[in-house]
């Protein structure tokens, strides 16, 4: 246990062990994953013999990745947010980060919020149980039990009599404890997690102390957002609520409660049961063969996946390119309950050969398929629309995924596209609550894409000057109006249009801006270095914008934006606002795209080139070709949003203040 | 169903092709010609049910034979697939036929598919590309099958095929072998091929192939086939006429805007210099494919696999030789019967004699005796046929009820239905119609009676 804590203070990614953990070597070392967590475990449990510092997301029972505490410049309150929560099962490092650091930590105002340099005297063992206790509020804490006291034999069997315990557990007792402002059912059924912890004295009290504090309130959040707005947990609610538990939570923490551990533990697992139902399950990781199995039973296209994967890229998804569009072809006129409609089955296709790319135009393509999808749809007898609805529209979004994966600003639109139709009231006919969420549609996709493309047009055109030169990487189409309407004002500028194999989508804006008579420069991104010395504004496209103000793009854009960095040429981010997410990543490793390793083999106008064919049968080849990378906030000078120009620092804020209400 | 995915299948059944006299005749019309002892227009069906279309308008060229035909499909496929005949004049063009139906058609793609094709082509990939290029008409192409069947067959096929490659069709495709940007029948090339610059533009480069052959198999879109049919009174022909315009419109918007279909003339043009099978780069490299795109209208290709296959009856050769291919290894799988040991098909119920043999790729049909010495090699038999001792046939289609007295050599020909060959009859190269009784020898000759026109 303290040594899965340790690990989560690490958050240098060069560190960070991810995918491929050898199993020898991190339990002959635990301590050496970092420093701190080597202070950690000294303190608190020097003899762990069993850490687990594999870093891929543990798939927890709970995964609970309620909105990530943000690292923005905020009120007091907000910094010991975190600290109670119970830890969730993301594979977001900043969660982790944020999960553990100490509360007393002045840190969490930068981008990479929690760094734990302040920790050493501040190793209380106040802190140290409170950790420790929110560790414990994880469900799945069976995993790590390599506590000296716990053998492994035991924790198995604690584990099997807590499973099957679960069950017993009353669904419902979580509203009734909130009816009851001291619930009182006795829960017997919990009698080894209390004798497990019994056997750490040290620790036990103030882990019953700080989760009768986190589920008091846990209780009192609850209330407060049934209250505001209804059931529904948004992301601003939610961080509302996470607020709420750390102001609650660290005043009650100091009383002394020695009530019984068993009931309000048992409460909690109900109402984090609750939670979890309210929350999407994390994404799949592609390095466990059971889930992978599972899913591909549910897939409608047969995938073979690629043997050749690149270790450290083992969790993200890669298939064998060519067979999936076959198979998907030969099912085309199939007719089953689980067939996703024709509209969104054509656009499946067109994702996976590519016909479609771009983040704009995949979300709008996808959004007019699901308008064809809900014109069409008819309840069936017996079932409700918004269930069922919710259910066909959960079905075809899988099928798109299988496809290709959705990118961020797609997960934002379906969820938007499902909060609505959660929310339509039932008292609706079906052909008004069809009409209503149409019109959602529409209007989320003229508000938040088409008038936000052109607001930021209009704002970015205000930094072009006369004289300009501007770069740009890829092909960005925010950008591309961007040029083409400053331009049209007769603004007298330069384009460098960086671009890079294997896409070369900079070739097609190339053309088009040339077509308009734009006089441009086009090289290659191993010439950006060069380039940019002629070159005084940057403006980038990006798939999205996550709220530590890291740019998720287009591989490559953070080499330029690095190199402009370094040459101190401002580099402009534009994007629309609803792609900002809530994640925090530090690295392009967690999550990302693999693309086609074959387009790798190819180099186009290079005919004779031909060392990479046939590099399949290599075993000790292998090609990753990476479709986006991170760029940190530090390179980025503004970001060109609908709502304004703005630091990267504003972005959480803007994800705060904007996104209150659910309208995304 | 096909509607499930908006697709709606127009079968165009054909009437009495002229092309295969005597093979066909009013009591025997093309669609039901027995190929691997099953009708011709039963491998279409079969697909398109494998395919999950079952709703299907089948459009028949004559009274008479739409009632056989009608007959036929009520009788086998009643319960799996919903069949709607619709009957044209005898005389009618393929688009004309299509006219017929324009009322019925609601789907938002249709699929026109001749009932002559016999291929494996999985139609969903058709159509998948259909869809996915968001294409206002995709057309089947299939690499000509050059040296693939005429590998058994005698030397009159190889010549056969040589005339028939100097008149082929002329077919530009864009670089990537998606788009069609042209298509000329060989019926209707002149000294001269007119490509419109526009196209040539917009595509940067067009490559004319001689190699390819359309197939008869499209894919349109519901609203402007309907709007091209209604527009263009004058189009009688799918491929000839209808095809080659949508490609020439496909930069317009509208595709009935333009006034006279056949006489544009904007384009350069290229002297026909073109050696069979070799591309033709246009000199305007550079361009942008977006205008194409951009547009609305496209045509798009998709080419067959060359481990496909894919085929056409429509003349007598052919009709022996997709015979050869259905009994033989290329296509048996289509006809879904089981193969011997031997590598043949035949019938449990079927008499051999003494010292007969059935070589591979053979097919023997119910119920047909044989006498003794016999040796049939890469033919067909039909059902119920009688044959004597010491018959010999090699690359020849028996259909049903035909009777083949002692010692007769049948070689490359097709006998049809109730025929007679009397003792010591050699054929070569020739068909004979139906019940017409031969006798001597004959070497490329149709034997039919008179009144079978």
């Amino acid at each position: 246990m303290d040594s899965r804590r340790g690990s989560r203070f690490v958050i240098d990614p060069k560190i960070r062990q991810v995918g491929f953990v050898p199993a020898g070597c991190e339990s002959e070392n635990p301590n050496a994953s970092s420093a701190v967590a080597a202070i950690a475990n000294v303190d608190v449990n020097p003899t762990s013999d069993s850490p687990s510092p594999v870093m891929i997301p543990p798939r927890l029972a709970d995964p609970l990745p309620r909105a990530a505490p943000l690292p923005v410049p905020s009120p007091p309150p907000r910094k010991h947010t975190s600290v109670e929560i119970p830890l969730q099962g993301s594979y977001n490092p900043t969660d982790s980060v944020l999960g553990t650091s100490p509360p007393f930590s002045p840190a969490s105002n930068g981008r990479y919020a929690g760094v734990p340099s302040s920790e050493g005297p501040d190793l209380s063992p106040s802190f140290v149980s409170r950790a420790s206790s929110a560790m414990e509020g994880m469900s799945l804490r069976e995993d790590h039990l390599g506590s000296p006291s716990a053998s492994r034999f035991a924790t198995v069997g604690e584990y099997a009599m807590f499973k099957q315990q679960q069950p017993q557990q009353p669904a419902t007792a979580v509203t009734k404890v909130y009816a009851s402002s001291l619930p009182q059912e006795p829960v017997q059924s919990f009698a080894p997690v209390g004798k497990e912890d019994s056997s750490k004295p040290l620790k036990e009290r103030t882990t019953k102390a700080e989760r009768r504090a986190k589920q008091e309130a846990d209780r009192e959040a609850k209330r407060i957002a049934k209250e505001s707005a209804g059931a529904k947990v948004v992301e601003g609610e939610a961080r509302a609520s996470s607020n709420v538990v750390g102001k609650a939570s660290r005043a009650q923490s100091q009383k002394k409660d020695s009530a019984s551990e068993k009931r309000l533990s048992a409460v909690e697992k109900a109402s984090e049961k609750e939670k979890k139902k309210e929350i999407p399950a994390p994404r799949m990781q592609f390095d466990d063969q059971s889930r992978v199995a599972k899913a591909k039973k549910r897939a409608l296209i047969e995938q073979t996946e690629t043997k050749h994967r690149v270790e450290l890229f083992r969790h993200l998804p890669q298939f064998v390119y060519g067979a999936q569009l076959p198979s998907l072809e030969a099912k085309f006129f199939h007719d089953d309950a689980m067939h996703p409609h024709p509209a969104v089955y054509q656009v499946g296709l067109q994702y996976l050969t590519g016909d479609i790319t771009g983040g704009n135009a995949r979300c709008i393509a996808m959004l007019s398929a699901f308008k064809e999808l809900i014109k069409d749809y008819c309840t069936p007898r017996e079932r409700t629309l918004i269930r069922d609805l919710t259910a066909r529209v959960n079905n075809n979004v899988s099928f798109l995924t299988t496809c290709r994966p959705l990118c961020i600003s797609m997960g934002n639109a379906i969820r938007f596209l499902k909060t609505r139709i959660a929310k339509l009231q039932l008292t609706l006919s079906e052909s008004d609550a069809k009409s209503l969420i149409i019109a959602e549609i529409d209007r989320f996709m003229q508000e938040k894409i088409n008038y936000a493309d052109n607001e930021i047009t209009k704002l970015a055109v205000t930094k072009i000057k006369d004289g300009d030169v501007i770069l740009t990487y890829g092909s960005s189409c925010v950008v591309e109006t961007i040029i083409l309407h400053a331009f049209s004002l007769g603004k007298k500028f330069r384009v460098v249009i960086v671009d890079s194999r294997p896409k070369l989508e900079g070739k097609g804006l190339l053309r088009r801006l040339l077509g308009r008579g734009i006089s441009c420069t086009y090289s290659h991104i191993n010439a950006v270095t060069y380039i940019i010395q002629e070159v005084n504004k940057v403006f980038l496209g990006a798939s999205s914008i996550l709220s530590n103000g890291t740019v998720y793009s287009r591989v490559g854009s953070a080499s330029v934006a690095m190199v402009a960095n370094a040459f101190h040429v401002p580099v402009m981010i534009c994007c629309e606002t609803y792609k900002f997410h809530e994640r925090v990543q530090l690295d392009s490793i967690c999550f990302n795209e693999l693309g086609d390793p074959d387009a790798l083999v190819k180099i186009p106008g290079r005919k004779g080139l031909s060392e990479l064919e046939g590099w399949s049968q290599s075993s000790h080849l292998k090609l990753l070709n990476l479709m986006y990378d991170v760029m940190p906030a530090d390179y980025v000078s503004m970001i060109i949003t609908e709502l304004g120009m703005v630091p990267p620092t504003s972005v959480p804020v803007i994800l705060r203040e904007y996104r209150k209400d659910p309208i995304l | 169903m096909g509607q499930q995915m908006n697709f709606q299948v127009v079968l165009l059944a054909g009437g009495v092709s002229k092309q295969l006299f005597p093979l066909v005749s009013k009591e025997l019309p093309k669609a039901l010609l027995p190929l691997g002892n099953k009708p011709l227009l039963s491998y279409t069906l079969e697909q398109l049910e494998s395919s999950n279309l079952k709703s299907i308008i089948v459009v028949v060229a004559g009274e008479d034979v739409a009632e056989q035909i009608r007959a036929w499909i009520s009788g086998a496929y009643d319960d799996r697939l919903s069949v709607e005949s619709v009957t044209v004049a005898e005389d009618a063009g393929t688009a004309d036929a299509l006219r017929a139906v324009a009322s019925r058609l609601t789907a938002e793609h249709i699929l026109v598919i001749s009932g002559d094709l016999v291929c494996d082509i999985p139609l969903g990939a058709i159509a998948a590309t259909h869809c996915r290029k968001k294409a206002s008409m995709t057309a089947l192409l299939c690499a000509l099958q050059v040296a693939g069947t005429s590998d058994g067959s005698s030397g009159s096929t190889g010549k056969e095929k040589a005339k028939q490659q100097s008149s082929n069709d002329v077919i530009g495709l864009d670089p990537s072998h998606e788009f069609l940007t042209f298509m000329a029948s060989a019926a209707r090339i002149d000294k001269q091929l007119q490509i419109q610059r526009s196209i040539v533009r917009a595509f940067g480069r067009v490559e004319l192939h001689t190699d390819l052959v359309d197939d008869h198999l499209y894919v349109f879109k519901r609203t402007i086939l309907q709007e091209v049919l209604e527009g263009c009174p004058g189009i009688r022909s799918i491929k000839e006429e209808l095809v080659p315009y949508l490609i020439r419109s496909q930069l317009r918007s509208n595709p009935t805007i333009q006034s006279k279909p056949l006489t544009e003339n904007g384009g350069e043009q290229f002297e026909r210099k073109i050696a069979p099978n070799q591309l033709v780069k246009s000199p305007l490299e550079q361009a942008s494919l977006l205008g194409a795109q951009a547009n609305n209208m496209k045509c798009c290709a998709y080419i067959v696999n060359k481990d496909r296959y894919c085929a056409r009856v429509n003349s007598v050769q052919s009709f022996i030789d997709v015979n050869q291919d259905v009994a033989g290894e290329r296509a048996v799988h289509l006809t879904g019967y089981d193969i011997s040991r031997s590598n043949n098909v035949i019938h449990p119920t079927s008499k051999l004699g003494y010292k007969s043999t059935v070589g591979p790729h053979c097919m023997l049909g119910e119920g047909s005796e044989m006498g003794d010495k016999c040796s049939i090699k890469r033919s067909v038999v039909g059902r119920h046929c009688r044959i004597g001792s010491g018959v010999k046939i090699m690359n020849s289609v028996v259909m049903d009820h035909v009777t083949i007295d002692d010692g007769c050599i049948v070689q490359g020909s097709v006998i049809c239905n109730n025929a007679h060959l009397q003792e010591r009859v050699t054929l070569k190269d020739c068909q004979v119609g139906a019940a017409y009784i031969v006798s001597g020898e004959h070497q490329g000759e149709a034997l039919a009676k008179r009144d079978k026109n």
